[in-house]
């Protein structure tokens, strides 16, 4: 059961969500992309309820919200520590059904993974999820194969209609936003079927390391590290300790996203690091998001939203890689050597 | 056969090696056309020339094997490319009214370039409006980025895109590609301090090396767009040689009256016996002293505070010959 809202009745929504939490969104950033004059849509903390971009994919997924590219956790002085005050208060954010599937995984990475991350908790305790739905697949999204094309576990569910839109709020301490709004017998609209297929084989397995289907990616990818910045279920971080230049005896330690693409991600003490050939990088990726996540938690990492395949500065696509992980298998042959 | 030279040259014809015989020259400010003109540029070529093209080298076309007499059809013919290129025309089917300042050439720049700062046919096309026609041998050139791909230190007036990089350390996650780029690709003006990066601003070039290959975009491109503008680079006979740069972080507003005002320092200046009243602008400039072209050329221009002025230019190249 909805409602239907008019523009200027959504925006009203929009803004007394605003008087009680801040809201994320999909925003564009005029000029904010690689090249010039070219835009970007990524999260920012919506002033207008009119910033919100609503027509197309985001660049950059809600994860930030949740995983700040680089976040400062406590600052220290000679005897002391600081934790540093949480980056923000109670929050809604504005994401598609894939990302609300990639919520989950970021819980059971940071939350259900042995122990709780405090500070992934604390901006995880402060947040509601609206999901954006998907009437229509984008190009490069495979989220109908990954299983993550009906959105679950979000407090309301726009889809824009023309001139209207229908609104499901699955929050019951929302419900007093709605009084006096005409109720619709209608369900939100889902991705019925994408253009691109992916297929990942049954019997996929670590043997796959020794086949040649690798070894394309190992002269193609330049190792940037886009494709896991932009994915919703990258969770790798790694910390800075660094110390203030005027005096040296106060600093902080923050947490920055890492990649595993990117050099320097295997470095351990000693000098030694792994995984040198860019093509074995693609391979622990895509393991990790087909298969080993799979292992432990029972479903795939990967949630099929195709944002890699949109950012990849040499045009190399996820789902084109998974779709080679059959040919693979049988190749390499599925028992151990 | 009477043809008066000096007229047929100032409408963009050429006198050629065979006698009776010529070629037009057609301008595309910014070496940017609508596929659509290719078709009449064929038929003059196969009705009034010999049914070739030559594709200048300074992105123009020239349509050899003209007969003199066929000049003013030439002129009718070239009309609707005149107009589609939005070439300033005193008069109709009259064909193009001067040649001196000559055609303005771009790289293929923002429309398409990754790497270029701003859009070169856009700002070529605005030059061309600003100083076209004129019979002072002008030559200006953009491109793009500080790859120069346009050749512009080659001209007398070499505009070079440039981006202000904006960092948001927020969106900083010390992966290390800007400072790797910046190093290996541009002018290694990037260094990390407490894990992100420290911007040199006096080595940066404005190229967006730093950009381009930030996967977070915590390295952005400034709103402003902001130009390199290089002078008096020529070639020749006597002292060919690179242009030097006159203003970095310069706007497009300040390029555009820094050219217009050369034009009333060149009638001033330039040599009384010059062959066919032709001068490049540098040797002008070598006989006057550079001080002196900078009071004309800064003639009320207001630049930003951003703008870094060379106070002083000395060009090099081979010396054949010392004017005077």
């Amino acid at each position: 059961m909805g409602y239907t809202l008019s523009k200027e009745q959504f925006e009203t929504l929009v803004n007394r969500l605003s008087e009680q939490y801040q809201v994320f969104a999909p925003v564009k950033f005029v000029g904010g992309n690689t090249f010039t004059d070219v835009d970007v849509i990524r999260y920012d903390q919506v002033k207008n309820p009119e910033e919100i971009v609503l027509d197309q994919k985001s660049d950059y997924s809600f994860k930030e919200v949740l995983l700040p590219l680089s976040e400062t956790l406590f600052y220290y002085t000679e005897e002391q520590t600081k934790e540093a005050d949480i980056p923000r208060g109670e929050a809604v954010v504005f994401l598609r059904s894939c990302e609300m599937h990639a919520v989950k995984v970021l819980d059971d990475i940071y939350l259900n993974n042995k122990f709780e991350d405090y500070y992934y908790k604390r901006l995880r305790d402060k947040i509601k999820f609206i999901v954006i739905a998907c009437p229509e697949s984008f190009d490069s999204c495979f989220c109908v194969d990954m299983g993550t094309n009906k959105p679950e576990g979000q407090d309301m569910i726009i889809e824009q209609q023309g001139d209207q839109f229908l609104v499901v709020n699955e929050n019951p301490q929302w419900e007093a936003y709605f009084e006096g709004y005409a109720k619709v017998d209608q369900a939100p609209s889902y991705a019925k079927e994408n253009k691109v297929k992916v297929h990942i084989p049954e019997n996929l397995n670590p043997n796959i390391a020794k086949s040649s289907i690798w070894e394309e990616y190992d002269t193609r990818c330049i190792a940037c590290g886009r494709c896991n910045f932009v994915c919703p279920t990258c969770t790798c971080f790694t910390m800075q300790d660094i110390l203030y230049s005027d005096n040296g005896k106060a600093g902080e330690r923050r947490r920055v996203q890492a990649s595993c693409m990117v050099d320097g991600f295997t470095d351990v003490a000693g000098g030694g690091s792994y995984r040198k050939k860019f093509g074995e990088r693609m391979r622990f990726k895509m393991m990790h998001k087909v298969y080993d996540f799979r292992k432990r938690f029972g479903y795939n990492m990967c949630v099929g939203c195709g944002r890699c395949d949109d950012v990849c500065p040499e045009y190399i696509s996820f789902s084109a890689n998974i779709n080679k992980l059959e040919e693979g298998m049988k190749e390499v042959g599925e028992e151990h050597a | 056969m009477d043809i008066n030279t000096k007229k047929l040259k100032k409408n963009a014809f050429r006198v050629t090696k065979q006698r009776g015989y010529t070629a037009s020259r057609v301008r595309i400010p910014g070496g940017h056309l609508k596929a659509e003109l290719l078709p009449q540029l064929q038929e003059i070529a196969e009705t009034y020339g010999n049914g070739t093209l030559h594709i200048t080298s300074r992105q123009g076309f020239e349509i050899p094997g003209i007969p003199y007499e066929k000049m003013q059809e030439v002129n009718e013919k070239l009309q609707p490319i005149i107009e589609a290129t939005d070439i300033n025309q005193p008069e109709r089917d009259k064909g193009y009214s001067a040649s001196g300042t000559r055609n303005i050439t771009a790289c293929v720049g923002a429309r398409v370039c990754p790497y270029g700062c701003y859009d070169t046919t856009a700002f070529a096309q605005k030059i061309e409006k600003e100083i076209f026609p004129h019979d002072l041998h002008f030559k200006v050139a953009l491109t793009g980025c500080p790859n120069d791909c346009a050749k512009v230190r080659m001209h007398d007036f070499g505009i070079m895109g440039m981006t202000e990089p904006q960092l948001d350390p927020s969106r900083c996650v010390d992966c290390g590609a800007c400072v790797k780029y910046c190093r290996t690709k541009s002018v290694d003006a990037l260094k990390t301090v407490n894990n992100k990066p420290v911007r040199d601003t006096e080595k940066c070039i404005g190229c967006g090396e730093c950009v381009i290959n930030c996967p977070t975009r915590a390295w952005t491109r400034s709103k402003e767009k902001y130009y390199r503008l290089v002078l008096m680079g020529r070639t020749g006979k006597r002292n060919p040689r690179l242009a030097e740069d006159f203003i970095k972080w310069v706007d497009e507003k300040s390029i555009i009256q820094i050219i217009k005002n050369t034009y009333p320092f060149v009638t001033e200046y330039i040599a009384k016996d010059a062959p066919g009243g032709k001068e490049h602008i540098g040797y002008i400039i070598d006989r006057t002293g550079f001080e002196e072209y900078k009071k004309w050329a800064l003639k009320d221009v207001e630049l930003s505070p951003k703008a870094e002025v060379n106070q002083r230019l000395y060009w090099k190249g081979p010396k054949y010959h010392t004017y005077g």
